[in-house]
């Protein structure tokens, strides 16, 4: 079961991928929901499967008695799913933000933040010194 | 002694704004008493200290670095600190009266009084990261005096040019005084200098000597790298006369007289010195005599005296020593001076073209007699200290061990050059008709002619008492520089020697030149234009490192979005898979015992839902599908003993579908247009790199042992410490509280930003679309 996991956890970071890199927003949105999950699953199968028996410590007891599952990835996880989700409704809320500002999600026409002719390649204060050199040779 | 002297001056500088502004016309005066009394302290000293003799104060400052405040008070550091102190009162009184009135001259001095203490500390230092410290201090005051009229833009190019060049040398000459520090065990300059070393027997300490050679010669200003110091005239004149003639810019030759007991003598000092000192000493000579700004004149016969001073510790010895002793203190005393005299002609004058100048010596008689003395000693002429100066150099010269006759030479040529700046600013201003366009000239203030007219004086008495001079100065700097006890014994008059018959075939060649100096102006100015200088070379460089690092930002920075996610994803494809190249993949044991039905059946769900979300073009099949990867991970979850996570997936995943399918409606159905095939490809690769890296990753977790550790910590401890039977719900609320109180905060402030987000609208808005 470990083995196929590993290679489905691949599978999906493939796919999330995929849909990450495309030009469509709503793409986009998409893998990162995909993502989200395959990293939980990595999560959960790196820490090892137990089958069915949860961590919880039975009454009368003072510890957890083997066989349990990992409770420490849970923990993780439990978190993740949630982190996850805030970061996906976010990125939704900014999306549709987007579409109303620009009209459209095409992530190759987005570029409203870092427009690359602002970068500017000569400083002002060579110019200043050629007029001078010009003066003394 | 050192350490209050240095506090004392920084402290002063702090407080010289604040004086000024309570006493605008006399704050110079007062603070300039107190480097004189600084300078008088030095003196009090030196005077007690045998020629050899050297006393160190060391106070703690980072021990474990190896770094103290450690200072060694020998001839060297003393005849620099007086030197220092004494032209810095000097400079002190003529900056109140050169910047009268001007609203930032409690600013000025307050850099000048910072500048003094770096420049002290650079001198005084024994311990070497004491020194790089002072030693960088004074490039940062250097450029904001160099800068101080900051609404030029020449000044502030000028500047930054200076810090660039200097700052870049500082950087080596860190590295070299590391390296020697090193080698030679120790970090104080006493220890390193006590015995001799030959550079040639290892190349980390070859390395070493390079590294602090090219510290020496970037702040020095020796060729290739004297561009800077005449660009820095654009300065107010008293930081000219002061950090770019009598001071700062020796604080390479200072390190070079420094260094030389430890390598002296040896190949690699002598003709890296003599080259070097020889060809700045010819350059800065040829080049003044082209120059018509009388400032721009004299500073490029500081780089010619900076490359003399370098030239004559190469040629090293007794009598390069003594000889470059004499020049240091002829340099500092005329070369101060007539800065500080043009600085007033043009203060008055409000011109400093020598084509303009003529016949100021009716208005301006008390600043024409100094000049003339300090011209007439700046020519090597008897009985000043310049004449000294010079026919000492030519003894040295004619006594050299390799090529006297060539060193001669050279030193020759720079001398007339010498010879017709001095007849430029003696004759050139004060002599010949009275300009009209200049009859509105008066006297210079006392402020401003009492620099030139104290050196004047000492340049006369130190010509005229050689002997004391030799006592007082010459025999501990030369003891200092040789690290052997010396006993000067100069005469003004030496009888008919060679050096003699040159210092005349000097002044009859420098009338000469004065005479035709138009002429060879216009000749160098040809020349010139005909070659290159190395400011363009600097220039050019400059140029060349600003559009790399814009070609650089617009190429990883180009704003496309879809190039930074490619880029990131790409590392997450590639960077695993090169380290596993690299080291060797991770060993994978595949293991399919123990699968069950259902096992199946959710890994099924999870291709089938993970395959559609990637391939379905239709948007709301596609959510569908994105919902059943997640459903499948929460029936993987519910399998494998995690309810909770199960639960927590099953509510989330619901709310991620229905929250994408509500905001489908307000999204432009026509999204982005479909990729190319060849970037799809591309796309392909790069995912399917991404996936391969994270599954081969995962399996080579798998097949290594597992670390139980912390699981058995929370299991033992879950119950007995905090009391509470779900082991998983313990160490959230529990051991690691701080984190999920963090995770809570992310959630609200994501809530906040996303309804804000959608909510409002900014100004602007619209307006901005495209």
């Amino acid at each position: 079961m470990e083995t196929l996991l590993a290679l489905l956890v691949g599978l999906l970071v493939a796919v999330a991928t995929f849909l990450i890199l495309s030009p469509s927003i709503f793409r986009l949105l998409l893998g990162i929901g995909v993502l989200g999950n395959a990293v939980n699953l990595m999560i959960f199968t790196g820490g090892r499967l137990t089958p069915v028996t949860p961590p919880i410590i039975h009454e009368g007891e003072t510890a957890l008695i083997a066989p349990y599952a990992n409770p420490l990835p849970q923990a993780l996880i439990l978190t993740a799913i949630v982190i996850g989700f805030a970061f996906f409704a976010y990125a939704l809320m900014t999306a549709v933000r987007a579409s109303r500002d620009f009209g459209h999600l095409d992530a190759r026409r987005l570029d409203a933040a870092e427009r690359p002719e602002l970068v500017s390649a000569e400083p002002a204060d060579i110019e200043s010194f050629r007029a001078r050199k010009e003066k003394h040779g | 002694m050192s350490l209050p002297a240095l506090l004392t001056l920084f402290a002063l500088a702090a407080l010289a704004p604040a004086l000024t502004r309570r006493l605008p016309n006399g704050a110079a005066w007062l603070l300039a008493c107190v480097p004189a009394a600084i300078c008088a302290l030095f003196a009090v000293t030196a005077a007690g200290l045998a020629p050899e003799q050297f006393r160190i104060e060391s106070t703690p400052w980072a021990p474990t670095l190896g770094a103290s405040l450690s200072f060694r008070l020998d001839g060297l550091s003393l005849a620099f600190g007086m030197l220092i102190t004494g032209i810095g009162a000097l400079i002190i009184v003529y900056a109140g009266g050169y910047l009268h009135g001007d609203a930032r001259l409690g600013r000025f001095l307050g850099f000048l009084l910072f500048f003094m203490a770096a420049m002290l500390g650079v001198v005084l230092a024994d311990n070497i990261l004491a020194l790089f410290v002072f030693w960088e201090l004074t490039s940062l005051a250097s450029y904001l005096l160099i800068g101080f009229k900051n609404e030029d833009g020449r000044s502030r190019r000028a500047a930054l040019q200076a810090l660039i060049v200097t700052g870049g040398g500082g950087a080596a000459l860190l590295a070299g005084l590391l390296l020697f520090a090193q080698i030679g065990g120790s970090m104080e300059l006493s220890g390193l200098i006590a015995n001799p070393v030959d550079p040639t027997t290892d190349p980390l300490l070859l390395a070493a000597v390079v590294l602090i050679l090219i510290g020496c010669f970037t702040k020095s200003a020796q060729v290739p790298f004297h561009f800077w110091l005449p660009n820095a005239m654009e300065a107010p004149t008293p930081v000219s006369a002061y950090l770019h003639s009598a001071t700062m810019v020796k604080a390479g030759v200072y390190l070079m007289a420094r260094l030389n007991p430890a390598f002296g003598g040896s190949d690699i000092w002598t003709w890296s010195l003599v080259l070097f000192g020889g060809a700045t000493m010819l350059a800065g000579a040829v080049l003044a005599l082209r120059q018509t700004d009388l400032k721009l004149m004299l500073a490029y016969t500081t780089v010619m005296a900076l490359g003399l001073l370098t030239f004559l510790i190469g040629i090293g010895g007794k009598g390069g020593l003594e000889a470059m002793a004499l020049f240091l203190l002829a340099h500092a005393f005329y070369k101060g001076g007539l800065f500080m005299a043009v600085g007033a002609v043009d203060h008055e004058a409000g011109t400093r073209d020598l084509r303009k100048m003529g016949g100021l010596l009716r208005p301006m008689p008390a600043l024409a007699v100094a000049v003339f003395v300090i011209a007439l000693s700046s020519a090597g002429l008897p009985p000043f200290l310049g004449f000294l100066a010079k026919e000492y150099a030519y003894e040295a010269g004619l006594g050299a061990t390799h090529l006297p006759i060539a060193a001669t030479f050279a030193m020759l040529l720079a001398n007339v050059c010498l010879v017709a700046v001095a007849g430029a600013v003696s004759v050139g201003i004060f002599l010949g008709p009275a300009r009209p366009e200049l009859a509105h000239v008066h006297e210079a203030p006392l402020s401003l002619r009492l620099g030139p007219s104290v050196l004047a004086l000492l340049t006369l008495a130190a010509g005229l008492a050689p002997g004391a001079l030799g006592a007082f100065a010459i025999a501990p700097l030369v003891s200092a520089m040789s690290g052997q006890t010396f006993a000067a014994d100069l005469h003004l008059w030496a009888g008919f020697t060679p050096a003699l018959g040159l210092s005349v075939i000097t002044l009859m060649l420098g009338y000469l030149a004065y005479l035709r100096l138009a002429a060879l102006r216009d000749l160098l100015a040809r020349a010139i234009a005909a070659t290159f200088t190395f400011d363009d070379v600097y220039d050019r460089m400059y140029r060349v490192k600003i559009r790399l690092a814009a070609r650089l930002t617009t190429a990883l920075q180009r704003g496309s979005l879809g190039f930074y996610l490619s880029l990131v994803f790409a590392a997450l494809g590639v960077a695993p898979i090169g380290g596993m190249l690299y080291w060797g993949w991770p060993e994978i044991a595949p293991d399919l015992a123990g699968l069950r039905a259902i096992d199946v059946g959710a890994l099924a769900l999870l291709a089938t839902g993970g395959l559609a979300v990637g391939l379905i073009q239709a948007r709301l099949t596609a959510i569908v599908a994105l919902g059943l990867v997640g459903f499948a991970v929460a029936l993987i979850f519910l399998l494998y003993g995690a309810p909770d996570l199960a639960f927590t997936q099953f509510m989330v995943e619901t709310m991620a579908v229905v929250i994408l399918a509500l905001a489908l409606l307000r999204l432009p159905l026509a999204g982005g247009r479909r990729r190319s095939g060849l970037v799809a490809l591309r796309d392909i690769v790069i995912a399917g790199l991404a996936g391969i890296s994270v599954s081969t990753v995962l399996l080579g977790v798998l097949a290594r042992p597992f670390d139980p550790l912390l699981s058995e910590y929370f299991a033992e401890n879950s119950y007995t410490l905090a009391h509470g039977r779900n082991v998983v719900n313990v160490i959230l609320v529990d051991f690691r509280a701080l984190d999920t109180l963090g995770e809570i905060s992310v959630i609200a402030v994501a809530a906040i930003a996303a309804y804000g987000m959608i909510r409002f609208r900014t100004r602007a808005g619209k307006g901005d679309s495209r």
